[in-house]
C-alpha cells in the first residue's frame, strides 16, 4: 500500500489526516518540521508527501526543493487562499499539486489519489483519456465528443493534449505555455485564454460552466477526468 | 467698565499670572541704593543659610572685587566655572547660561542683574539670561542696584550727574517674586567706601566723589525704599485681586502720551512710566504719524521707533495712526481707549519757532474737555556724549542740477527770443516760470541754484549794462529777491505734496498688502498652501527672504521658505529654538542672539494660550545685511505674523475636525464590527460545537443518517466560517491599502465559471443562468480578486434570494467597459439603501432575523473593483423583481496575439 509522508506542525490536522489516510488505506509517516521532513523522507522513502508551507523551521519551498533534489515523489501542498503566489512558486518548484487550506477531506483523496495514479514506477503512458463524454486519443491525436470527432486546431490539440496527459493535476500557466508555444512564450497568459476559450466551446457542454478544463484562479488549468464530490 | 465685573470673581489674568509665578522658578533680587552696600554678601549669607538648609545652591556669576568677607562668604558654594568670549581681540569671563541650565541646581546665584552681556553671548543683557534660568523652573538670587533701573534713568542722571548705561527694565523688578532691601545710611555707607570696602572701578573714579556725597545718596537710597515699598503696594493689590477680595477698586483709567520727533521722546515715555507705575494703570504711547514723517532725518525717525521700542520694554502699550490732524487724532484715539489723561511735551523750546507754528500741545488744549493734560517741560535731551550720528549727507543730486541749470538755459534762450520784442521785466517772468518749474520737479536746493543762476544770467545777459554782473537798478535786486522767495515757497509746497502723495501712497500700499495676504490665506487649502502664502507674502513684502519653522514631534523644522530653504545654520536654528521655547523674538534685530542671520517671530493666536509653546516661528531675513526694521516694517511683520498664525491655526483646526470626524466614523465601524464579529463568528461556532459535542457524546446512539446530517451540519458551517474569516482577511488588505492587483489577461467568462464552481454548494437549486455576450474582449484583471468579486456576489445573492428563484449572470460591451450583471429575484433593495449596500457592516435587513452575512462582502467587492478602475453600483432587477448588481470593468488595449494567427483555423492532423 503506497505510504504517505504527512508534514505539518499542527498535530490537531496531522491527526486528522492521519485517520482519514489510514481509513483510506494508505501508510502514514509524519514530520512536524521542515527538517524531520527532509530527514523522514530520506529514511522512509514515502510514495507521496503532504507538505503544509507555513512550517516552523524551514520556508515549505525549501523542502520541496531539497526534496526535488533526490526524488521525484509527488508532493501536494497545503496552503492558505491568500497565498495564491505561493501556490504557483510551489508549482514552479516541482510541487505536484496544491490544496487550499481549509479543505475537504474529499477534496484531499482526490488529489491524492491522481498523484498516486502518476507515480513513475507504474506510469505507463495513457493513450487514451476519457473524461465525461469527450475522448482523447492521444496515440493517434483525434478528439472526440459523444462519439462524433471534434475539429480542432494544432495548438488547441497540443494544448488540450498536455492537459489530459496530466489528467487532475494543476498546471501553472507557465507550464502549459513552456509545453504549447514554447519557453519564449511563458508569460503570453493571452495565448492560453483564447485558446482555453475555443477549446471550451468545442468541447464544454456549457462553455460558461466549465466542467473539463476548470480555471484555478491566479494558478492556472486543470483537465478534469474524475468529480471529486 | 467690565473691569468692575471681576470684583467678585478672582481675575483670571491675576490667577494666571499668580499660577505662571508658580510654575517658574523664583527670582529673588537684592536691592540696594548704591554699590557698597552689601547686596552680593547678604545674597551669599542667604544662600549659605539655603544651603544649611540641605537647598541645592550653586553660583553662577558672583564679583566679589577682591573683599575678603564676601570671599569667605563663597566658601563651600559650588562655583560654576565662566565662559570665556573673545570680543575684538580680548577674552572676557561671563556666566556660562548654558551650564547652569544643563546643570539644574535648585537655586543659581547671578550678581549684578543689570549687567550686559559682551557681544557673542545668547542675550544682550544678563537679566534676559535670568529669565531662561527661570523658565527653566530653577530660582534665581540676584542683586541690584536701583540706579540701573530703566524709569529711573534720567532722574538718577540728573542727581549724580553719572548717565547709567547699564539699565533693566522695570518690569523685572516689579516681577520678582521677592526683593530683599538692602539698606546702608550714607553716613555709613562714605565710611565703608573710605576704608576701601567699596569696590570703585578706576575709570570711575573721577566720578565717585560726586556721586558718594551724603545728598546723592540719599536721594537714591529713597529711590530704592520707594521701589521697595511701591512694589509692597502691587503685591498687595496682586493678592486682593487673585483672591477675590472686593475692595475700592480705582475705576481703570490709562495714561496716554503723545510723542513727537524731537528729542525729549524718550523723556516723555520714562514720566509716562512713572506716572502709570504710581497710580497702577496702563499707559499707552501715541505716535501721530503726518505727511511731514516721511521728510523727517533718519535720525528723527529712530529716535521715534527707540521711544516706541523703550515703551515696549518698559511694558507700555504703543500705537501709531496716520492722520494730518494731530491734536484731533489724539482726542479721538484717547476717548477710543478710555483714556483719563493725556501727557504730551512742551512744544518746541525756542519762542520764535512756537511763534511762527501752531504746537501741536497748544491746540490740544485748546480742543480738550475731557482729559486731564500733563505738559512735561520740555528741557531738551540731548543724546549723551554721543558721537554725532548724522548720517553723511546724500551725494548732490547732480541730475537736480543739471536739469536746473538746462532750464535755466531754456529760460534763456526765451529771453533772448522775447528780448526782440519786449521790454525787460517780462523776461524775467520767463525765468520765474523755470524757477517755478525747478522747486516742483527737483526740491528746494535745486531752485535757490536755479533762481540764482537766473539772476545771474539774467543780469549778466538783459540788465544794463549788459555782459556784466555790475546791478544798477533797484528793481534788479528787487527780481532776485522775488526769484528766491518763489523758488522757496513752490519748493516747500511742491515737497508737502510730493511726500502727502507718497505717504498716501505707502499706506495705500500696506492696506493693500495686508488685503492682500488676507485673501491669499484664506485662499489656501491645505497647510502647505497657507505656509507657502506666507513665507512668499513675508519675503516680497519685506523684500527679503522668510522662513516659516514648525514643531515635528517636538523638534523645530523648516518646513517651508521663501527662496526656497530647508536648513538653517546651527546660529540661526538655537535663536529659532530659543524664540520657540520663549515664546519671544530673537535673533538678528532682537535682544535675543542678535549674532544670527535671521529674526524670529512666535506665531501666537489668542487661543494659543500664554505659556503655551507658540505654534510655530517665522523667520525674516532683511536684504544686504539691513539689519533692523523699521517700525513700520516691523509692525506689519507683526501684524503678517499674527494673521499667519492665525491662518495656520485655522487649517489645524480644520485637520482636527477631520480627524474627529474619522475617529467618530472608526468608532462607528469598530462597534459594528464587533456586533458582526459576535454575531457571525459566534453563530457557526454554536452549530459546529453542538454538533460534534452530539457526535461525541451519542455517536453510539445515532443512527447513520443521523451523524451524516451532524456531520454535514459541521462542515457547512465550518465553510461558512471560513468564508466570513476570509471577507475579514480581504477587507483588511484592502483597508490597510496592501491590496494591489496583480494583472493578467483573464477571459471573463473563466473568471465566472470559477467562482460559479467555487459556490456550487451555496447555490443550491437556484437554476443560474449565464450570458456572455459573444465576442468579449479580454480583460486585464486581477483573476483571484475579480473571482472573489463574482463569488461574493453570488454569496450574496444565495443569502437574500430564495432557493429555486433563478440567478442571472450578464455581461454585456459598453464602448470602453465591460458591464457584468448579477441579478436575483429575491425581495430587492430599497431605492435609499443602494448606495450604503456597499458600506461596511451595511445589511438591509436588521436584527438577529437578518440572513447569515457578514455586511463585508460588497464592501470588499467595491474595493476590488475600484481597485481596477472599474464600478459596481445596485439597481432594481430588470423585470422590477429582485437586485441586479452592475459591476463595469475597463477594456484595455487589445493585447499582442500576432503570434496566434499563424494557427487560426489549422486543422488537427489525421
Amino acid at each position: 500500500m503506497a505510504k504517505i509522508l504527512v508534514v505539518d506542525d499542527e498535530p490537531q490536522i496531522r491527526k486528522f489526516l492521519r485517520i482519514s489516510l489510514s481509513a483510506n488505506g494508505y501508510d502514514v509517516v509524519e514530520a512536524e518540521n521542515g527538517r524531520g521532513a527532509i530527514e523522514t523522507h530520506r529514511r522512509e522513502r514515502p510514495d507521496l508527501i503532504i507538505l503544509d508551507l507555513g512550517l516552523p523551521d524551514l520556508d515549505g519551498q525549501e523542502v520541496i526543493s531539497a526534496v526535488r533534489e533526490t526524488s521525484p515523489v509527488p508532493i501536494i501542498v497545503l496552503s492558505v487562499r491568500a497565498q495564491e503566489y505561493d501556490k504557483v512558486e510551489a508549482l514552479d518548484r516541482g510541487a505536484t499539486d496544491y490544496v487550499a487550506k481549509p479543505f475537504g477531506i474529499g477534496e484531499l483523496m482526490a488529489r491524492v489519489r491522481a498523484a498516486l495514479r502518476q507515480r513513475p514506477a507504474d506510469r505507463e503512458p495513457p493513450t487514451i483519456v476519457t473524461a465525461g463524454s469527450v475522448t482523447i486519443d492521444l496515440a493517434r491525436r483525434v478528439v472526440g465528443k459523444d462519439g462524433a470527432e471534434v475539429r480542432l486546431s494544432r495548438k488547441e490539440y497540443e494544448l488540450l493534449a498536455v492537459l489530459a496527459r496530466h489528467a487532475d493535476h494543476v498546471l501553472t500557466h507557465a507550464e502549459l505555455l513552456r509545453a504549447v508555444w514554447g519557453p519564449a512564450h511563458v508569460h503570453d497568459t493571452v495565448y492560453l485564454r483564447i485558446y482555453v476559450k475555443q477549446l471550451r466551446h468545442k468541447l464544454e457542454s456549457d462553455p460558461n460552466r466549465p466542467k473539463l478544463i476548470v480555471t484555478e484562479p491566479g494558478v492556472g488549468y486543470r483537465f478534469k477526468q474524475t468529480s471529486e464530490e | 467698565m467690565a473691569e468692575n465685573d471681576t470684583n467678585d470673581r478672582p481675575s483670571p489674568e491675576a490667577l494666571l499670572e499668580e499660577a505662571n509665578r508658580e510654575r517658574r522658578g523664583r527670582l529673588t533680587i537684592f536691592l540696594g541704593a548704591a554699590p557698597g552696600v552689601g547686596k552680593t554678601y547678604a545674597m551669599l549669607e542667604d544662600a549659605q543659610a539655603r544651603r544649611r538648609e540641605g537647598v541645592e545652591v550653586v553660583v553662577g556669576i558672583v564679583e566679589t572685587h577682591g573683599r575678603k568677607d564676601t570671599e569667605t562668604q563663597l566658601e563651600g558654594l559650588e562655583i560654576l566655572p565662566r565662559r570665556r568670549i573673545v570680543h575684538r581681540g580680548r577674552a572676557f569671563h561671563e556666566m556660562d547660561l548654558d551650564a547652569i541650565l544643563a546643570r539644574r541646581p535648585r537655586l543659581v546665584l547671578v550678581d549684578e542683574l543689570a549687567h550686559t552681556n559682551i557681544p557673542g553671548s545668547r542675550h544682550v543683557k544678563r537679566w534676559q539670561d535670568v529669565e531662561e534660568i527661570r523658565d527653566a523652573g530653577i530660582d534665581v538670587c540676584s542683586t541690584l542696584n536701583v540706579q540701573h533701573l530703566e524709569s529711573l534713568n534720567d532722574v538718577v542722571e540728573r542727581i549724580t550727574g553719572v548717565r547709567v548705561r547699564e539699565t533693566l527694565p522695570d518690569g523685572v523688578l516689579q516681577k520678582a517674586d521677592e526683593i530683599a532691601l538692602i539698606d546702608l545710611p550714607p553716613q555709613e555707607l562714605i565710611k565703608r567706601l573710605r576704608e576701601g570696602k567699596v569696590y570703585v572701578p578706576d575709570q570711575a573714579r573721577r566720578a565717585v566723589d560726586h556721586f558718594f556725597s551724603t545728598g546723592t545718596l540719599t536721594a537714591l537710597r529713597e529711590m530704592a525704599l520707594r521701589q521697595a515699598a511701591e512694589r509692597v503696594d502691587a503685591q498687595m493689590l496682586r493678592y486682593m485681586r487673585a483672591h477675590a477680595i472686593s475692595g475700592p477698586w480705582p475705576t481703570r483709567e490709562r495714561i496716554l502720551v503723545c510723542i513727537g520727533d524731537g528729542p525729549q521722546a524718550m523723556r516723555l515715555v520714562r514720566t509716562t512710566k512713572r506716572a502709570a507705575e504710581r497710580r497702577d494703570v496702563p499707559w499707552v504711547v501715541l505716535y501721530v504719524e503726518t505727511h511731514r514723517h516721511q521728510s523727517l532725518a533718519e535720525e528723527d525717525k529712530d529716535s521715534i521707533a527707540q521711544a516706541l521700542r523703550l515703551a515696549e520694554q518698559l511694558g507700555g502699550e504703543t500705537a501709531v495712526v496716520q492722520a494730518e490732524r494731530v491734536a484731533e487724532e489724539i482726542l479721538a484715539f484717547a476717548r477710543a481707549r478710555n483714556v483719563s489723561q493725556i501727557i504730551v511735551g512742551r512744544a518746541h523750546p525756542k519762542r520764535w519757532f512756537r511763534a511762527l507754528h501752531s504746537s501741536v500741545t497748544a491746540d490740544l488744549l485748546a480742543r480738550n474737555e475731557d482729559f486731564d493734560t500733563l505738559v512735561v517741560a520740555g528741557e531738551d535731551e540731548r543724546p549723551p556724549r554721543g558721537l554725532d550720528t548724522r548720517p553723511i549727507p546724500a551725494a548732490v543730486d547732480g541730475l537736480a542740477y543739471a536739469m536746473a541749470t538746462l532750464t535755466v538755459a531754456a529760460a534763456t534762450a526765451l529771453g533772448l527770443v522775447m528780448d526782440i520784442w519786449l521790454p525787460l521785466p517780462n523776461i524775467s517772468v520767463a525765468y520765474l516760470v523755470g524757477v517755478l518749474l525747478v522747486a516742483i520737479r527737483h526740491g528746494l536746493a535745486p531752485s535757490i541754484y536755479a533762481s540764482v543762476l537766473s539772476f545771474l544770467t539774467f543780469n549778466f545777459l538783459f540788465t544794463e549794462p549788459k555782459y556784466t554782473f555790475a546791478i544798477s537798478d533797484v528793481q534788479n535786486i528787487l527780481t532776485v529777491f522775488f526769484f528766491l522767495v518763489a523758488a522757496v515757497i513752490t519748493s516747500n509746497l511742491a515737497a508737502r505734496v510730493r511726500s502727502q502723495v507718497e505717504a498716501t501712497r505707502l499706506g495705500a500700499r500696506r492696506t493693500a498688502n495686508l488685503y492682500d495676504f488676507n485673501r491669499r490665506i484664506s485662499a489656501a487649502v491645505g497647510l502647505d498652501d497657507v505656509l507657502w502664502a506666507v513665507v512668499h507674502h513675508v519675503a516680497s513684502t519685506m523684500n527679503g527672504r522668510s522662513l516659516v519653522l514648525l514643531p515635528r514631534d517636538g523638534r523645530l523644522e523648516v518646513v517651508a521658505g521663501y527662496p526656497p530653504e530647508d536648513t538653517l545654520d546651527e546660529k540661526s536654528m538655537a535663536a529659532a529654538r530659543w524664540s520657540w521655547g520663549n515664546g519671544k523674538p530673537a535673533g538678528r534685530g532682537s535682544t535675543t542672539l542678535p549674532a544670527a542671520d535671521w529674526l524670529f517671530l512666535p506665531l501666537r493666536t489668542g487661543r494659543n494660550a500664554a505659556g503655551a509653546l507658540p505654534m510655530g516661528i517665522l523667520g525674516v531675513q532683511l536684504q544686504d545685511g539691513q539689519a533692523l526694521l523699521s517700525p513700520e516694517q516691523g509692525r506689519l511683520l507683526d501684524t503678517l505674523a499674527d494673521q499667519a498664525a492665525v491662518a495656520i491655526e485655522r487649517t489645524a483646526l480644520v485637520a482636527d475636525i477631520e480627524a474627529a470626524r474619522v475617529a467618530a466614523e472608526t468608532e462607528r465601524l469598530r462597534a459594528a464590527l464587533l456586533s458582526s464579529l459576535s454575531h457571525d463568528l459566534r453563530t457557526p461556532l454554536v452549530s459546529i460545537l453542538g454538533a460534534a459535542s452530539s457526535l461525541h457524546s451519542y455517536g453510539d446512539t445515532l443512527k447513520p443518517a443521523e451523524r451524516q446530517d451532524l456531520a454535514q451540519t459541521i462542515q457547512e458551517e465550518a465553510e461558512r466560517l471560513n468564508r466570513f474569516v476570509q471577507n475579514l482577511l480581504d477587507m483588511t488588505r484592502i483597508g490597510s491599502g496592501t491590496l494591489r492587483p496583480r494583472s493578467d489577461w483573464v477571459d471573463l467568462a473563466d473568471i465566472v465559471g470559477a467562482a460559479l464552481g467555487r459556490a456550487r454548494r451555496m447555490l443550491g437549486d437556484r437554476p443560474v443562468s449565464v450570458d456572455l455576450e459573444a465576442g468579449l474582449p479580454l480583460l486585464r484583471l486581477d483573476p483571484v480578486l475579480i473571482e472573489q468579486v463574482f463569488f461574493n456576489l453570488i454569496d450574496n445573492v444565495c443569502k437574500h434570494s430564495p432557493e429555486g428563484r433563478p440567478v442571472t449572470i450578464r455581461a454585456r460591451r459598453r464602448d470602453d467597459t465591460v458591464l457584468v450583471e448579477v441579478c436575483d429575484q429575491g425581495p430587492g433593495i430599497p431605492e435609499a439603501d443602494r448606495e450604503r449596500i456597499f458600506d461596511m457592516f451595511y445589511r438591509v435587513e436588521a436584527g438577529d432575523a437578518q440572513a447569515a452575512g457578514t455586511g463585508l462582502g460588497l464592501a470588499i467587492c467595491r474595493g476590488i473593483v475600484a481597485a481596477h478602475g472599474g464600478t459596481i453600483t445596485a439597481g432594481a432587477g430588470h423585470d422590477g423583481t429582485g437586485t441586479c448588481i452592475t459591476v463595469t470593468l475597463p477594456v484595455p488595449a487589445e493585447p499582442e496575439i500576432g503570434g496566434l494567427d499563424q494557427d487560426r483555423g489549422l486543422q488537427a492532423e489525421g
